[in-house]
C-alpha cells in the first residue's frame, strides 16, 4: 500500500522549474523523511500534494485519490502542520486549535488536552503573541489531536526547544506504532534518523536519492581506521578502496560497500589490533549532496524512488 | 551611538518602501484641489455668485458642520469651503497611517527586531517614520499650493492652504506617533488615530455649527470647540481671506507636544509591545466559531460594527438638516439647478436626501470592497493555506465571506437609511413614514454595491497579485465619476460604466426594477466567475 505516489512532477513558477520530475512513494504505515535544502522545493511539493497548488505535469495519488480533484475528501483523513504556520492574531490558540479540528471533521478533546500540557501551552492566549514555537505547537496540537490516517508536517520542529522536540519525536512515534502514515519534511537529521523508515532527499526539484537508511549508507563509501602490528601496504590497490593514508601502525582509508571482505582477508595478513568503522551519519549522506559535491555519488548511481 | 543612529538610514527605506503610495498621495491632494478649483470656478463664475454662496453657507448650519466656516466671497475662499473637508481627512489619514506602517507594523511583523539588532537607536524607527510623513506632507502641500497658484489664485492664500493642510497631515501623523506606542497592533493604532480624526471632526463641525455669522453675513466666527481641534485650526487660518499665519503656530505645538509624548513612551516600552496589555481569549472556541461562516463573521465583524457606528451617526446628523436644505441652495441658481439635475426634481429636499442615499451607497462601497479584499488578505496572511489543508473547499471558503460583505452592504445601507430618516423625521414630524421610506432608499443602492464587489472577487480570482490595488482604483474610479461626473462634464459612455450611474435617485423618484435586477445579475455573474477562475488557480502565497 502507498499513501502518497508522485512521478515525474513538475512545476513552473514562470521562468522557474520548482520541480523538476519529483519522484516520491510513501507507504502506508511508515514515517517517511523529506529532505532537501532550503528550495529545493519541499514545500512546493507538499502545497500540491494538499491541492494548494496544481502540477503542470507528472501523477500524483495520496491516499489512493488525486489532490487537485479530491482536495476535501482527502483532507478529511490528512492532518498538516504548514512550515510556517500563521493564525488569525485575534483567536485565542485555543480557538484555533478548536476550529482547524472541527474543519477537519472533529477532534478528541481528552487528547487535545493531553497534548497542550505535554507540549506546555497556554490555549489562552492570543496567536498574536505567540512565539513562532508556540504558533507550531498550535498546528502541532491541532493535527496530533484529530484522527487521521496521513499527517503531513513541514518542518514541524524549527522552532521547538529539544525538550518540546522529544515530545514530538515521542508522539511520531506513537502515530507509527498506531499504524498511521507520516511525511515528515524537516533538516534535523538526528530527528529523521530517530523518526523515519524511509527517506527521499531531493535537489533542485529532482529526487536524488530514496531508501531506508541503510539503502543510503549502501550507496557511500565508508571511513575506516585500522591499527596494525606491521605496516600496511598494497590496500590502494584493491577495488573499491580509496583515500588511503598510513602513519606508522595507523591506516586511514575508506571502503565502497560490497568490497570490504577482501579488505578485511588482506588487512589481516598484517595483524589488526583495532579496526573502527563510522558508517555515514544521516548528515554526512546530506552533505555529500550538497556539500562542494567533489565527493558526491554520481547521478547514475542515484536510486530512482519508488523503485526499492 | 545616540537612541537616533540610523534615522536617515531608515528614512531612507521608508521612502524607499513608499515610494509610489507617497507619489500618489502626494499627487492625490493636490489633484483634487485642482478639480474642485475647475468646477468652482465654471459654477460660481462672478462676484454675484459667490457673495450669494457665502451668505448661504454662512447661514446654513449644514454647510458650517460639514464644509466649515466660510470666509467671505473671494473664489480662493469658495475653493476652500468646497475642498477642505476632502483635503483634510485626505490628509489626516494617509498621515496617519504612514506612520503606523512604518513604527507598529514593523514591530508587529518582527521587522522592527531585525533593524533594533543593527546600528539603530531605539528612537530612531519613529523618527524615520515622523520624518517621511512630514516629507511627503511638505510636498503635497507645496504641490497644492502650486495647482491653486496655477490656477490664478492669490499666492500668498495658496500657500496659506497648502501649510494648513500639511499642517493637518503633521498633526495627526503625531498623533499616530502615540497611539502607536499605545496599541500592541497596527490595526489597533490605526483605529485609535482614526478615532481622534474623528473627535477632531466633531469637535470642529460642532464648533462651526455654533459659530456666529458676521455683520457682513459672508464669514463665520467660530465657536471654542473648533479651537480645541487640530482640523479646526486649519480653517481658522482663513486662507485667502485673513491669511493668519500665527495660527499655525498651535498646529506646531500640538504636533511637538504630542511627538515629545511618543518619543518619552517609546523610552519606556519593550520593542513590540504595546502600553495596553493584550486581552487573554477562552481557551476552547464557542460553538459559534467552528464553521467556515462563523469564522468569516468573526474575522469581519469588527469592520462590519465599525461601519455601522459611522454610518448611523452620519446618516442621523445628515437627517436631521434635512429641511435646511432648501434655504441653504434656495439663493443659488446654479448650486439649485445641479441639485435639481443631479436628484432628476425640483423638490429640493429629496433631491438632497437621493444625493445623500446616493453617497452613502460610495461610502459603503468602499466597505464592500474591504470586506471582499479580506480574502486576498487571508491568502497573503498564510492562514488560507491551513484553513484549506482541512476539509474546506474552495467555494465554500469564498462564499462564507462574500455572505458577510453581501448581508454587511445590505444591512449598512439599510441602516443609512433609517438613521437618515430618523434624523430627517424627527425634525419633520413624521419618523416611521420617513424611516420606511428611507430605509428603501437606502436599500435601493444595495445592487449597484454588489456589482461592484463581484468585480473585486472576479480580480482576486483572475489577478490575485494585483486585486487589492486595482480594486480601490476601480472604486475610486466610481467615487470620481459619481461625484465628479457632471461636474466634469464627462460623456454618458463613461459615466455608465459605473454601477452607480444606474441607480435610480430614489426617494426624489420611484426605484424602477430594471436596472436593479439587471445590477443583480452583475453582480452574481461576476462573484461565479471570481469562483471559477479561483478554483483554478494556484494559491498565490505572498
Amino acid at each position: 500500500m502507498t499513501a502518497i505516489s508522485v512521478a515525474g512532477l513538475v512545476k513552473t513558477f514562470g521562468a522557474t522549474r520548482a520541480l523538476d520530475e519529483l519522484d516520491l512513494t510513501v507507504r502506508s504505515g511508515e514515517v517517511h523523511g523529506f529532505l532537501g535544502p532550503n528550495g529545493a522545493g519541499k514545500s512546493t511539493t507538499i502545497r500540491i500534494l494538499l491541492g494548494l497548488l496544481r502540477r503542470d505535469a507528472g501523477q500524483v495519488s495520496v491516499l489512493g485519490g488525486d489532490p487537485w480533484q479530491d482536495a476535501v475528501g482527502l483532507h478529511r483523513r490528512l492532518a498538516y502542520v504548514p512550515g510556517d504556520v500563521n493564525l488569525w492574531p485575534n483567536l485565542s490558540g485555543g480557538e484555533a486549535i478548536d476550529l482547524f479540528g472541527a474543519l477537519r471533521g472533529g477532534l478528541d478533546p481528552a487528547r487535545r488536552d493531553e497534548l497542550l500540557r505535554r507540549f506546555d501551552l497556554d490555549p489562552t492566549k492570543k496567536c498574536r503573541t505567540y512565539s513562532k514555537g508556540n504558533r507550531q505547537k498550535v498546528a502541532i496540537v491541532a493535527a496530533f489531536a484529530s484522527d487521521v490516517e496521513l499527517l503531513v508536517l513541514d518542518e514541524p520542529t524549527s522552532g521547538l526547544d529539544p525538550l518540546m522536540e522529544a515530545v514530538f519525536r515521542e508522539y511520531v512515534s506513537a502515530l507509527r506504532d498506531a499504524g498511521r502514515t507520516v511525511l515528515l519534511s524537516s533538516h534535523v537529521m538526528s530527528e529523521v534518523e530517530a523518526l523515519c523508515d524511509r527517506v527521499s532527499i531531493i535537489r533542485a526539484g529532482r529526487t536524488v536519492e530514496s531508501g531506508t537508511l541503510a539503502e543510503l549508507r549502501h550507496l557511500t563509501r565508508t571511513p575506516m581506521t585500522v591499527e596494525t602490528e606491521r605496516p600496511v601496504d598494497g590496500l590502494a590497490d584493491l577495488a573499491g578502496v580509496h583515500a588511503v593514508t598510513v602513519s606508522g601502525p595507523t591506516t586511514r582509508f575508506e571502503v565502497e560497500s560490497g568490497t570490504l571482505d577482501p579488505v578485511l582477508t588482506h588487512l589481516a595478513r598484517f595483524g589488526v589490533r583495532t579496526l573502527t568503522s563510522t558508517p555515514p551519519t544521516l548528515e554526512e549522506l546530506f552533505m555529500r549532496h550538497y556539500g562542494d559535491g567533489s565527493d558526491a555519488v554520481p547521478a547514475e548511481r542515484a536510486v530512482p524512488a519508488g523503485t526499492r | 551611538m545616540t537612541t537616533f543612529t540610523g534615522t536617515a538610514r531608515l528614512t531612507r527605506l521608508a521612502l524607499r518602501r513608499d515610494r509610489v503610495k507617497l507619489l500618489v498621495w502626494a499627487l492625490a491632494v493636490p489633484g483634487v484641489a485642482a478639480l474642485v478649483a475647475q468646477s468652482v470656478a465654471g459654477i460660481y463664475g462672478t462676484e454675484q455668485d459667490r457673495i450669494g454662496y457665502a451668505t448661504t453657507s454662512a447661514a446654513s448650519v449644514v454647510a458650517r458642520a460639514f464644509n466649515g466656516p466660510v470666509s467671505g466671497p473671494s473664489l480662493g475662499s469658495v475653493v476652500t469651503a468646497e475642498a477642505y473637508t476632502m483635503l483634510a481627512l485626505l490628509a489626516a489619514l494617509l498621515s496617519t497611517f504612514a506612520v503606523v506602517r512604518h513604527t507598529r507594523q514593523n514591530e508587529e511583523t518582527g521587522r522592527a527586531e531585525l533593524l533594533g539588532s543593527a546600528v539603530v537607536g531605539r528612537h530612531a524607527p519613529l523618527s524615520a517614520a515622523l520624518l517621511t510623513t512630514l516629507a511627503a506632507n511638505v510636498l503635497s502641500g507645496l504641490l497644492l499650493a502650486g495647482v491653486l497658484i496655477a490656477g490664478e489664485l492669490p499666492v500668498a492664500g495658496s500657500l496659506a492652504l497648502g501649510a494648513a493642510i500639511a499642517g493637518i497631515g503633521i498633526s495627526f501623523a503625531a498623533v499616530a506617533a502615540v497611539t502607536a506606542q499605545i496599541s500592541g497592533t497596527a490595526r489597533g493604532a490605526n483605529g485609535m488615530a482614526a478615532a481622534v480624526v474623528g473627535l477632531a471632526f466633531l469637535l470642529r463641525a460642532a464648533g462651526d455649527a455654533w459659530g456666529d455669522v458676521t455683520v457682513d453675513g459672508m464669514r463665520v466666527v467660530s465657536a471654542w470647540p473648533s479651537w480645541l481641534s487640530p482640523l479646526g485650526w486649519a480653517n481658522q487660518v482663513q486662507a485667502f481671506d485673513g491669511n493668519r499665519w500665527w495660527v499655525l503656530a498651535l498646529t506646531a505645538g500640538f504636533a511637538a507636544l504630542a511627538v515629545g509624548t511618543a518619543f518619552a513612551l517609546t523610552s519606556h516600552r519593550d520593542l513590540g509591545s504595546g502600553l495596553l496589555a493584550v486581552r487573554r481569549g477562552p481557551a476552547t472556541a464557542p460553538r459559534a466559531l467552528l464553521s467556515p461562516v462563523g469564522l468569516a463573521w468573526r474575522l469581519q465583524r469588527g469592520v462590519v460594527l465599525g461601519w455601522a457606528v459611522g454610518v448611523a451617526v452620519m446618516g442621523l446628523s445628515m437627517g436631521s438638516v434635512g429641511d435646511e436644505v432648501g434655504s441653504f441652495v434656495g439663493d443659488n441658481e446654479a448650486a439649485s439647478e445641479l441639485i435639481a439635475q443631479l436628484g432628476g426634481t425640483d423638490e429640493l429636499v429629496d433631491a438632497f436626501l437621493g444625493t445623500m442615499m446616493a453617497m452613502f451607497a460610495l461610502a459603503v462601497a468602499g466597505f464592500a470592497v474591504q470586506s471582499v479584499l479580506r480574502l486576498r488578505a487571508e491568502e497573503t496572511a498564510g492562514t488560507l493555506e491551513g484553513l484549506l489543508a482541512t476539509a474546506l473547499s474552495r467555494p465554500r471558503w469564498l462564499l462564507s465571506h462574500l455572505c458577510w460583505a453581501a448581508l454587511g452592504t445590505a444591512g449598512l445601507l439599510a441602516l443609512a437609511g433609517a438613521s437618515t430618516g430618523l434624523g430627517y423625521g424627527l425634525v419633520s414630524g413624521d419618523v416611521p413614514g420617513e424611516v420606511a421610506r428611507l430605509t428603501v432608499a437606502g436599500l435601493v443602492q444595495v445592487p449597484a454595491v454588489l456589482a461592484l464587489a463581484g468585480l473585486v472577487v472576479v480580480l482576486f480570482g483572475l489577478l490575485p497579485r494585483l486585486a487589492v490595488a486595482l480594486s480601490w482604483s476601480v472604486f475610486l474610479l466610481c467615487v470620481l465619476v459619481g461625484q465628479l461626473g457632471a461636474l466634469l462634464e464627462l460623456p454618458q459612455a463613461v459615466l455608465n460604466l459605473s454601477p452607480f450611474t444606474h441607480l435610480p435617485a430614489v426617494p426624489a423618484t420611484d426605484p424602477t426594477a430594471t436596472p436593479l435586477v439587471a445590477l443583480l445579475v452583475v453582480a452574481v455573474a461576476l462573484t461565479g466567475l471570481g469562483l471559477a477562475t479561483f478554483r483554478r488557480r494556484d494559491l498565490a502565497i505572498g
